[in-house]
């Protein structure tokens, strides 16, 4: 489907601008033409075999773990009143 | 876009229960029910897998509008392809694309016949099968918004850089704000805030739909895919509305590159010009077409073959355009779970998993 992006980790790059990346455990081949500076073990939003975004992966750990405890506090204060 | 005009998420997702609270008071201080958009049949999907419409409060209405490409491909377009297969030439295509109705028949009708329809699943694959049938004319359907559009345009690229003289695109290329604008001048449609897509800003990041809050006073915000994030993009709409303070801001997990995808946009505008296109039930819309640019005008399908787009399209019934503007919901079609079915699909809403019939029919019924 065109229409889905899915999250791939690059695995290996070769010299004709492609790589071989994996999502829970099925390789597929990428294009990286669309993204700068590529390494292997970025993750990266792929849309119709291309590379589109690399994903900050220690970022969104990062805002992941705030909305955790956003939602913890929240919680606590829900329970208070 | 100044820095002022961004506004981050002001106490993250929260839970559910705390944003629905907060919708509702917003709501209320907007004194009126609203109306808000989305435009991406992802969020159409998210919203009616996750339950989300069952808890919207009342006085709230969710439409979805043309956020499917395979949606908005006008028959026009579809019988231009077809045209292509009946012409023995090799036609590429995603596979959303193989049941959608065009005048006559679609391209998985024309396969079962015989014709040279093949699925890829990106648009490179198309070159290495031109390469691999030099004796064959291979057109891969360009289709889609700005996040399939750079991968036509790479590839485009490389089949100049490589000289293919036997490869050529259709290209049906859709951008969204286009659309949104024109969905505004729609007098019969009061849209108050719009849910923006995800991935399609990732590409054109965040400028293209500042017209939205600042010429038009509409609101705006761009959400992920996740019930909280959307549940607070709706809830921060409904403030910008309320509070008068027309403001774009970002209700995503990962982070949303604010000027979008340099490489992408430097290549889509070297490789693309804007052009007219129609969309299926909108009509025709002024620049919101991707035309393939002079450079490249050999690897143009419609200027390869002369291909001319009917204007008539063959009415059966089908009110997909009027669902795609949010004019009406599914049901009110006439066909929908009669004649219309996700297996005996009637129009392209219907077709497409993510399309908005589709996605009413598995999960309303």
């Amino acid at each position: 489907m065109m229409c889905l992006a899915v999250p791939y980790t690059i695995v290996e790059i070769f010299d004709d601008g492609s790589a071989r990346a994996e999502s829970g455990g099925v390789e597929v081949e990428i294009r990286l033409d669309l993204i700068e500076d590529p390494a292997v073990g970025d993750t990266v939003l792929v849309h119709a075999g291309f590379a589109i975004q690399k994903l900050d992966r220690g970022e969104s750990e990062e805002m992941i773990a705030l909305w955790k405890e956003l939602n913890e506090a929240a919680e606590a204060s829900v329970a208070r009143v | 876009m100044p820095e002022s005009d961004l506004k981050a998420p002001r106490e993250g997702p929260a839970n559910i229960e705390a944003l629905r609270g907060k919708l509702s008071e917003y709501l209320e201080c907007a004194g009126r029910p609203l109306t808000f958009m989305e435009v991406c049949g992802t969020h159409t999907v998210a919203i009616f897998r996750s339950g989300l419409r069952s808890l919207l409060p009342e006085g709230l209405r969710v439409l979805s509008g043309p956020g499917c490409p395979v949606c908005v491909t006008d028959q026009s377009e579809i019988d231009m392809a077809l045209s292509l297969a009946k012409r023995d030439c090799v036609v590429l295509t995603y596979g959303d694309m193989l049941r959608v109705p065009g005048s006559s028949g679609s391209l998985l009708k024309m396969k079962g016949e015989g014709a040279a329809v093949e699925v890829v699943t990106s648009a490179i694959q198309s070159m290495e099968i031109a390469r691999k049938n030099p004796e064959r004319e291979v057109v891969f359907l360009g289709v889609g918004f700005e996040t399939t559009a750079p991968a036509t345009a790479v590839t485009l690229q490389q089949a100049r850089r490589n000289g293919l003289d036997n490869f050529s695109v259709l290209c049906l290329h859709k951008t969204v704000p286009a659309a949104l604008s024109a969905l505004c001048s729609n007098p019969d449609l009061r849209i108050d805030g719009f849910i923006l897509p995800g991935h399609v800003t990732v590409v054109t990041g965040l400028d293209e739909y500042a017209f939205l809050t600042k010429k038009l006073r509409r609101a705006a915000a761009v959400a992920g895919f996740e019930p909280e994030e959307i549940l607070a993009c709706m809830t921060d709409l409904a403030r910008q509305v309320a509070e008068r303070d027309f403001r774009l801001s970002v209700w995503r997990l990962k982070d949303v590159p604010i000027e979008g995808n340099p490489a992408a946009r430097r290549i889509l505008s070297e490789v693309f010009e804007p052009c007219d296109a129609r969309w299926r039930g909108l009509g025709v819309i002024a620049g919101s077409g991707c035309r393939i640019a002079e450079p490249y005008g050999e690897f143009d399908a419609v200027r390869k073959f002369g291909l001319d787009p009917a204007e008539d399209v063959v009415d059966n019934g089908c009110r997909c355009g009027e669902v795609l503007s949010g004019l009406i919901s599914p049901p009110e079609c006439e066909l929908f779970g009669r004649v219309c079915t996700p297996l005996a699909p009637v129009g392209p809403c219907m077709v497409s998993s993510e399309g908005t019939c589709g996605a009413w029919y598995r999960y309303h019924q």
